[in-house]
């Protein structure tokens, strides 16, 4: 169930989608497709699906060349973003399509479909039209329907995308919980690194067309492979040429040593407040505290302070490239 | 709907101007279709059923109306397949000369239909014809015959289904076609189970668009027909035939049968449509 992809390349008109790709997808695991949109993720996945044709290269689903199979062969499941229910077709329909093309018995059809239903939580649902449904509703039994032919992969691209942030994160709870279910090789698409970190064994970081890392989700945050992961990741800022997390940073106010600054600016989101602190050089620097830190330390606006890196915190130093040249 | 819109977008104040509006579009539609419309049915009823009843018992007009049905419906079906077959090539794929295509297939509506009959004549003629007399030697006859009637026919209303199916395939989109494609689909399945279930009030409405337009052809047939009683004589080319014969009444009845089944198509449809949620 693993798939393995070599050297695959697309390009549309002028547009080099992906560049030169190679990369190997662990069976039976959760793997997330992080980058910024227009990076290659989506282009990827339908490559994989057998939605897009790839110029170059060789796709492998469970050990079969599958590069030039057309998608009904591929035995994929494919979740769109926007669901793409079959809107004349009831819930149940919908969810027994799938295994209604394969000629399986009504008996076996009922039998299964009633399964996924009552594993997706839309046991009730079954007999209403999908347009009757709402966003997340929709976009779960899209999954059942997918899950319904026993894909030995399962695509999803920008799953949770359509849906407001309260049902997004149900969902990827449930996505999660799921998985851990049903076991079956799952890859999906997402610019949302929240989400990546969050849901994934495996984070597959694509920006312009290329593969920039691979790696757990702790791997890939605690030692990015270049500026750009570390960006992408998490919030990053600037103290003299390192590039480093806000909350790796530590503030004194009883002197020792570390890089001297004053505050300029404290803002508070939720629990979390942001620090911007800047340096006797005149750089600007991000530290983010809890509301206690803040309280126990007794600091605001104008307070002198030291910044230094955490000690013993797996924090990044990046070498130097000509990006990352000093900002003064 | 858009009566309700534009309702609610209106403010207070204009209410005067929208009367006004309403007014001048009632009035434009009954000078135009309602009353000219009501007179053709009253003056077929003039005698009360006595027209009808001599067109009913004239087998050379019973002729004519089954020529006019048959035509009407071989002509509906070939322009259905037609039609929804090129409405998925222009939505679904791209092609060199694909904007070429999309203004030959409105041509058949800016032509007038009499030249229409004048080109497949030059065409299919049998005498002197480009292609006809190849094909009368061989045993079929185009012109002054049905199947030149079904040609002509098929080309006045051959864009009607594609303009009604086009937009729809557009708004539905490919997403669920992929969808089923990912789920084990073929071609023909993906067709059949999802894409025509999508577009099936486009296809009913392009259907009964083009066989009101069929059962009414009148120039193209005309000029490929022959015109001949009995035979190649159509219920359009009847309702001409009389009326310059001085039977108005045997015209009035025929063409109100032919207004009849036009007006019954569309009611039919605008009753069941209400019915599905698009």
């Amino acid at each position: 169930m693993s798939i393995e992809i070599s050297h695959v390349g697309k390009r549309f008109a002028d547009f080099v989608a992906l560049d030169d790709v190679s990369l190997s997808i662990k069976a039976g695991r959760l793997t997330a497709l992080l980058g910024p949109s227009g990076g290659g993720k989506s282009t990827l996945l339908r490559i994989i699906a057998g939605l897009e044709r790839a110029d170059t290269g060789r796709v492998e689903i469970d050990g079969v060349d599958a590069t030039r199979l057309p998608p009904q062969q591929r035995n994929v499941g494919f979740v769109f973003q926007h669901y793409a229910a079959f809107k004349h077709l009831s819930v149940r329909r919908n969810v027994a399509f799938g295994l209604e093309i394969r000629k399986r018995s009504k008996e076996e059809i009922r039998r299964r479909v009633d399964e996924l239903l009552a594993l997706v939580h839309l046991g009730q649902f079954g007999d209403r039209l999908p347009t009757q449904l709402s966003g997340g509703q929709r976009q779960r039994m899209a999954l059942a329907r997918a899950l319904a032919v026993e894909p030995t992969v399962l695509l999803l691209d920008e799953p949770f995308g359509a849906l407001d942030a309260k049902v997004r994160k149900e969902l990827r709870d449930w996505l999660r919980r799921l998985h851990d279910e049903v076991h079956v090789t799952t890859v999906f698409v997402t610019h949302d690194q929240e989400e990546a970190l969050e849901v994934a064994d495996e984070i597959v970081v694509i920006n312009d067309g290329r593969v920039e890392q691979v790696g757990a989700p702790d791997d890939l945050y605690d030692r990015p492979a270049n500026e750009f992961v570390m960006r992408f990741l998490g919030p990053v800022t600037q103290l003299g040429d390192q590039l480093v997390r806000p909350h790796d940073l530590q503030l004194t106010t009883d002197g020792g040593d570390g890089v001297p600054g004053r505050i300029t600016r404290v803002t508070r989101i939720g629990f979390e407040i942001r620090v911007e602190v800047t340096t006797a050089d005149g750089q600007p620097v991000t530290v983010t505290l809890t509301r206690n830190e803040l309280l126990a330390l007794g600091i605001g606006i104008g307070t002198d302070v030291r910044l230094r890196i955490a000690p013993n915190t797996p924090t990044p130093t990046l070498p130097p490239t000509p990006t990352l040249a000093p900002a003064h | 709907m858009a009566d309700s819109s534009i309702a609610a977008r209106t403010p207070v104040g204009r209410r005067p101007a929208r009367h006004v509006l309403r007014a001048v579009v009632v009035a434009y539609l009954f000078f135009l279709v309602a009353w000219p419309l009501y007179l053709v049915g009253r003056n077929a009823f003039a005698d009360g059923l006595a027209s009808f009843r001599a067109i009913l018992t004239d087998p050379d007009v019973t002729h004519a109306l089954q020529l006019t049905v048959v035509i009407a419906v071989v002509a509906v079906v070939i322009n259905t397949v037609f039609g929804v077959g090129i409405s998925m090539l222009l939505v679904r794929y791209d092609f060199p000369g694909k904007r070429a295509l999309n203004a030959l297939l409105d041509m058949p509506l800016s032509v007038s239909p009499i030249v229409v009959g004048l080109a497949l004549i030059l065409v299919y003629g049998g005498r002197d014809g480009w292609f006809g007399p190849t094909l009368e030697a061989a045993g079929f006859q185009i012109i002054f015959a049905v199947p030149g009637m079904v040609m002509a026919t098929v080309f006045v209303a051959l864009p009607l289904v594609i303009r009604e199916v086009v937009p729809v395939l557009q708004e539905v989109g490919d997403e669920q076609e992929q969808a089923a494609r990912s789920l084990g689909a073929n071609a023909w399945q993906t067709f059949r189970r999802i894409t025509l279930p999508s577009i099936k009030w486009g296809v009913i409405y392009g259907v009964v668009l083009s066989l009101a337009r069929s059962l009414g052809e009148f120039g193209a047939v005309k000029v490929v027909s022959g015109n001949v009683l009995g035979d190649t004589r159509t219920a359009t080319l009847v309702v001409e035939e009389k009326y310059l014969n001085f039977d108005k009444g045997g015209a009035y009845a025929t063409a109100f049968l032919l207004a009849l089944v036009a007006v019954a198509c569309i009611i039919v449809v605008s009753v069941l449509r209400p019915k599905e949620e698009r």
